[in-house]
């Protein structure tokens, strides 16, 4: 295994005709730890992921992700769904997008969709049934009740994932995308539309997917709880750059930062912050 | 969107002065209209001036007519209700009822074996028993385009005609067996379902449809104006019958009524014609039923549910797009080389829009992507278009108010809930407002 961060972006930029949403953007993730990108709304952290993701093709930079197993892909030459089958990323979409008119089971047996293609010989052996087709079936399954139990949702099961509450949607969303067994997981607002109680469960689940399947999370967030929490490192945005980079606490102490969250002027911030002290 | 929560059903007005207001509403319309159109008589007189006479008891009578229609029917919707509402029903009756739905396919399914049996001696009846399951076919191979992939087909009838004539010509110039050429009719026809598939992945919803419907139209120019290899508007004709593995079925010295020692008769041929759709039809549902418990059929569903999740998991649109595609298409060309050989005769008028319009119309109203409602509103349009026969030029006019009213009560079709393809614990039916009609 190497020690090389997941993730590295340099100099990253994305135009949309004369709009420049993101500017010269570079920072890394670390493996195995949990970032957080923030910033004011339109920052260009969405943007960010679009190109992380393979959604949106950059305008210029590079996008590096290094596997476990030391190979590094260039992520800005792969797009579309290639970025989830061959570079291992996985994401959830800020309006969640679940499929709702399938179980929560089936959502999770549709995110593992590349694995089972190849145990059913693609489609050929699964139509006639062979006995090794049948065993990855029962070990799909066998993955995403484990993932239903570790999400809370396994009463559930069966019920159509339009029909969860809120808070549940989103939950089966990131048990969903680490069901493709992620190397990096992007979570665009997990914690958006959630009350006290769920956005600390949502803690605790990250954490343990840190902890337990290592993987690593970037994540865009505005519940500062969660960000403060959690995250390992936090990349602060505003105007598509970059405006401030580090650990959760000196980043909040950040005069930029509040600048930026204010829509004030620095001067302005540290006179506000003196004044506070 | 996914997150929004079923809306609240503010209930619609009622009550008798809503009820009354509507119908004078209608009736006012319907006087204005019929005022003229009814009202007055003209015709040209003997000196070929123009008389004319009223006629406002006629009149009257038809805005009565409209004024009562009203009100019945409105009456019958509030008592039918909007489909997503809970009917009160009591539990024992709904139990009662899902069950007897669980037995309405396997009932079907034996009453379609024996139907030779039962009606042996009515050549009529058993001919448009081929015919409705020719179309059931038809219907549950364009299902897995429309209903689960979620891709709507206009052209379905394209696949249907370079399957029929795969088979008709390569019969009538190569001289290969019927069970020979269907299998190659069926690969024929998933390649052009591919080659119409690339140009058309970009688009969605509206445009696709319109992109397969010229397409459609495209083949049947092509296979009428081809002269030389189709024969044109002229067709193709002494396309050879099916055999029973190289036993004909005629009144020959080696046909089969001769070889097993019984007196020939023609129905022998339609009873073997009828089991020879049966068993392609029941393929056809079989293999459907399995590719959509297997990632392929299941990713095909995800993407009618939402393309951008399914890219976000590694999940190729393309390459799963012209599966459903393909699929479908193969299908059609099954169907279509059982038609040529039941017929004998094809020529491009079989092909036409009306055709692609019918089998959407069926996989519509059963329900999209049920199997079991597909098979029950193939039997009610093409079983009920023939029972309407005899009321001639009010066919059309009967069988679209019967569709108008169908669609009022079941807007998702006969069958419109959703059964899932994998389950922990219990397998229970997912309501229509759930399930996406998919945009492309």
């Amino acid at each position: 295994m190497s020690d090389a961060p997941i993730l590295t972006v340099e100099h990253l930029m994305m135009r949309f005709g004369g709009i420049v949403a993101v500017n010269d953007l570079s920072f890394t993730a670390e493996r195995r730890k949990i970032t957080a990108l923030i910033g004011p709304n339109g920052a260009g952290k969405t943007t960010v992921f679009n190109c992380i993701t393979g959604f949106y093709r950059p305008s210029g930079g590079a996008i590096r992700l290094n596997r476990d197993d030391g190979r590094t892909i260039q992520l800005e030459r792969l797009n579309d769904f290639r970025i989830a089958k061959q570079a291992n990323v996985a994401r959830t979409f800020q309006n969640i997008r679940l499929f709702p008119g399938m179980t929560a089971l089936e959502n999770l047996m549709v995110a593992q969709h590349n694995a089972l293609m190849r145990a059913s010989g693609l489609t050929l052996l699964g139509l006639l049934g062979v006995p090794s087709w049948r065993s990855a079936e029962r070990s799909a399954i066998e993955l995403a009740r484990t993932w239903l139990k570790r999400i809370g949702l396994l009463e559930r099961a069966d019920d159509a994932a339009g029909n969860l509450p809120y808070g549940d949607q989103r939950r089966l969303e990131i048990a969903r995308a680490m069901c493709t067994e992620p190397t990096l997981l992007c979570l665009d607002e997990p914690a958006a539309g959630l009350n006290a109680r769920e956005s600390g469960a949502l803690n605790e689940l990250l954490l343990s997917i840190r902890a337990e399947q290592g993987t690593s999370i970037l994540l865009i967030e505005h519940d500062m709880s969660v960000v403060m929490e959690i995250s390992d490192h936090v990349v602060v945005m505003d105007y598509g750059v970059k405006i401030a980079e580090g650990a959760p606490q000196a980043v909040r102490d950040d005069p930029k930062v509040i600048a930026a969250y204010l829509g004030a002027d620095e001067e302005e911030a540290i006179a506000v912050m003196e004044k506070a002290n | 969107m996914s997150v929004t929560p079923p809306a609240s059903h503010t209930s619609p007005p009622s009550g008798s002065a809503f009820i009354l207001k509507k119908a004078l509403i209608s009736a006012l319309v319907a006087l204005v209209l019929f005022s003229l159109m009814i009202g007055i008589r003209t015709e040209a007189g003997n000196q070929g001036g123009l008389i004319y006479w009223t006629r406002f008891g006629d009149l009257a009578t038809m805005v009565g007519l409209v004024f009562g229609g009203s009100i019945i029917v409105e009456l019958l919707r509030q008592w039918f209700g909007p489909v997503d509402t809970d009917r009160i029903v009591p539990k024992p009756v709904r139990r009662a009822m899902s069950f007897a739905g669980g037995l309405v396919a396997p009932a079907l399914l034996v009453f379609a074996l024996f139907v030779p049996v039962i009606f042996y001696d009515q050549r009529y009846i058993l001919d448009l028993a081929i015919l409705v399951l020719t179309y059931v076919m038809l219907g549950w191979g364009l299902n897995v385009v429309v209903g689960l992939a979620g891709l709507l087909d206009l052209g379905y009838v394209a696949f249907y005609a370079v399957g029929a004539y795969s088979y008709a010509l390569l019969a009538t110039d190569f001289g290969l067996s019927f069970w020979v050429c269907l299998p190659l009719a069926g690969i024929l026809a998933a390649c052009w379902g591919v080659l119409l598939g690339f140009p058309v992945l970009r688009l969605r919803g509206d445009y696709l449809a319109i992109v397969t419907l010229a397409f459609g139209e495209i083949i049947r120019l092509v296979i009428t104006n081809w002269q030389s290899l189709t024969g044109g508007p002229n067709g193709v004709s002494g396309i050879p019958r099916p055999t029973l593995f190289g036993i004909p079925l005629d009144n020959s010295d080696d046909g089969l009524a001769a070889k097993l020692g019984i007196e020939f008769s023609p129905t022998h041929r339609l009873v073997f014609l009828f089991y020879l759709i049966l068993a392609m039809a029941l393929l056809t549902n079989w293999v459907t039923i399995r590719l959509r418990r297997l990632p392929i059929g299941r990713a095909w569903e995800a993407l009618r549910e939402d393309e951008v999740a399914c890219r976000a998991l590694g999940i190729n649109t393309t390459t799963t797009k012209l599966t459903a595609f393909a699929t479908g298409a193969m299908f059609g060309g099954l169907a279509g080389a059982f038609f040529a050989t039941r017929q004998g005769f094809i020529s491009p008028e079989s092909f036409t829009f009306q055709e692609s319009a019918l089998v959407l119309a069926i996989v519509v109203l059963g329900g999209m992507g049920s199997q079991l409602g597909v098979a029950l509103a193939a039997v009610a349009m093409i079983g009920g278009f023939e029972l309407f026969r005899g009321f001639d030029q009010y066919r059309m006019l009967v069988f679209g108010i019967a569709m108008v009213l169908l669609m009022i009560w079941r807007p998702r079709g006969l069958v419109g809930h959703r059964a899932p393809t994998v389950y922990l614990e219990r397998s229970q039916a997912i309501s229509s407002d759930l399930v996406k009609e998919g945009h492309g």
